[in-house]
């Protein structure tokens, strides 16, 4: 299957405490960590009134239609977004063409400081990412072998 | 793009609907959506016009179970059908799993069906994908409608590879999960196959 995304649980742990520094560093309100496909990887922060899984569906869509918007015209992916709103502030930013980073933050925080946050984190679930990587490319998924016709099956029977 | 989460322990996958302009792709995603457990769903996202016309995509995320230990999540999206929308529908098919091509069965919608699968495959293939190769079903829809082709018809223009087809009636929902589970049964068969 091309390009598919596995998480393991060392790099599930390394990519949390990333998120949770961040979040504590940029004063923010919460940050989530995107799969590019719209999958919620990690989540920091003030998230329980959050509809986590809608939130990084529509992210995904808003970083394609404006990867979309950058291709047309020859630029390169841009590499953030800012929206100011009246209580909420969002950064968006994508990190080795992969993973989406949401940073909601409001007045305790600034668009300086966050940014000067995501820059650190950035550099540290890159080289998470690369890990994973690797990894990925070594492990068989054996899990999936695992699975039996019948295991399939038994999923439909209702 | 499946997603393996071995600290979670959930497998992701995605699924789009694919078809022309009014053929029920919609529909479809509403039904499953009134028909499920809310523990099973999440939220429906909708990024319509004001006319309903999907604009952007609508996206479903579904819980189907548990193998193994692991939980399976579907996300469902579909694309905006209007030929103009073609640049968004680029970008719904990236990552995609599954794809069900939802055909309008009206006598009259058959050129708009065969475009709109022309359409899937050129998109495909922009994308490095093989429609050959994805794990694909075809639903026939509005199939209650009096002006609807035969079912030989439409297999002779638009099947013409024999993948697992359904007839379907969107509004009330028939065939409607017999599609999903056709082509989610597909998707976990593909993983298993890609090890
Ligand atoms: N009679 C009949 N009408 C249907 C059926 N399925 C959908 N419709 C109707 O067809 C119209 C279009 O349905 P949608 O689901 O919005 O179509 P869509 O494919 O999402 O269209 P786009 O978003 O423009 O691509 C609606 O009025 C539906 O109620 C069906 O099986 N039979
Ligand atoms: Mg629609």
């Amino acid at each position: 299957m091309q390009n598919q995304l596995v998480m393991f649980e060392e790099e599930q742990v390394l990519i949390n405490a990333i998120c949770d520094a961040l979040y504590k560093d940029a004063n923010a309100k919460a940050v989530l960590c995107i799969d590019k496909n719209g999958q919620a990887i990690a989540s920091a922060g003030e998230v329980e009134s959050l509809d986590i899984t809608s939130l990084s569906s529509l992210t995904a869509g808003n970083v394609a239609a404006t990867g979309g918007i950058a291709s047309l015209l020859s630029e390169k992916e841009f590499a953030g977004q800012f929206h100011e709103g009246e209580n909420t502030n969002v950064h968006i930013s994508i990190i080795s063409s992969r993973v989406i980073l949401l940073v909601l933050f409001d007045g305790r925080s600034s668009l300086g400081l966050v940014r000067l946050r995501v820059k650190r984190a950035t550099k540290g679930l890159a080289e998470v990412l690369e890990v994973l990587e690797k990894k990925t490319a070594e492990n068989s998924n054996s899990i999936l072998a695992e699975i039996t016709d019948d295991d399939i099956d038994n999923l439909f029977n209702d | 793009m499946s997603f393996i989460n071995y600290s979670s322990r959930e497998i992701n996958c995605k699924i789009v609907y694919y078809g022309p302009g009014l053929c029920g792709k919609t529909t479809n995603l509403q039904h499953i959506y009134n028909k499920t457990n809310p523990d099973a769903k999440g939220k429906m996202i909708s990024l319509a016009t004001e006319t309903e016309r999907t604009l952007f995509f609508d996206f479903l995320p579904l819980s189907l179970g548990e193998i193994r230990g692991f939980k399976t999540r579907f996300h469902l999206y579909t694309v905006p059908g209007q030929v103009f929308y073609d640049a968004s529908r680029k970008l719904i098919l990236k990552g995609v799993d599954g794809v069900v091509f939802v055909a309008d069965s009206q006598v009259e919608r058959i050129e708009a069906n065969i475009e709109s699968l022309e359409n899937l495959k050129e998109n495909l293939e922009d994308q490095g994908y093989d429609l050959d190769k994805l794990p694909y079903v075809i639903q026939y829809n509005k199939r209650d409608l009096p002006n609807a082709s035969s079912r030989e018809e439409l297999d002779a223009e638009l099947n013409p590879n024999n993948v697992p087809a359904y007839d379907a009636c969107a509004v009330t929902g028939e065939g409607v999960f017999d599609t999903l589970k056709a082509v989610a049964k597909l998707v976990l068969t593909e993983l298993r196959k890609g090890q």
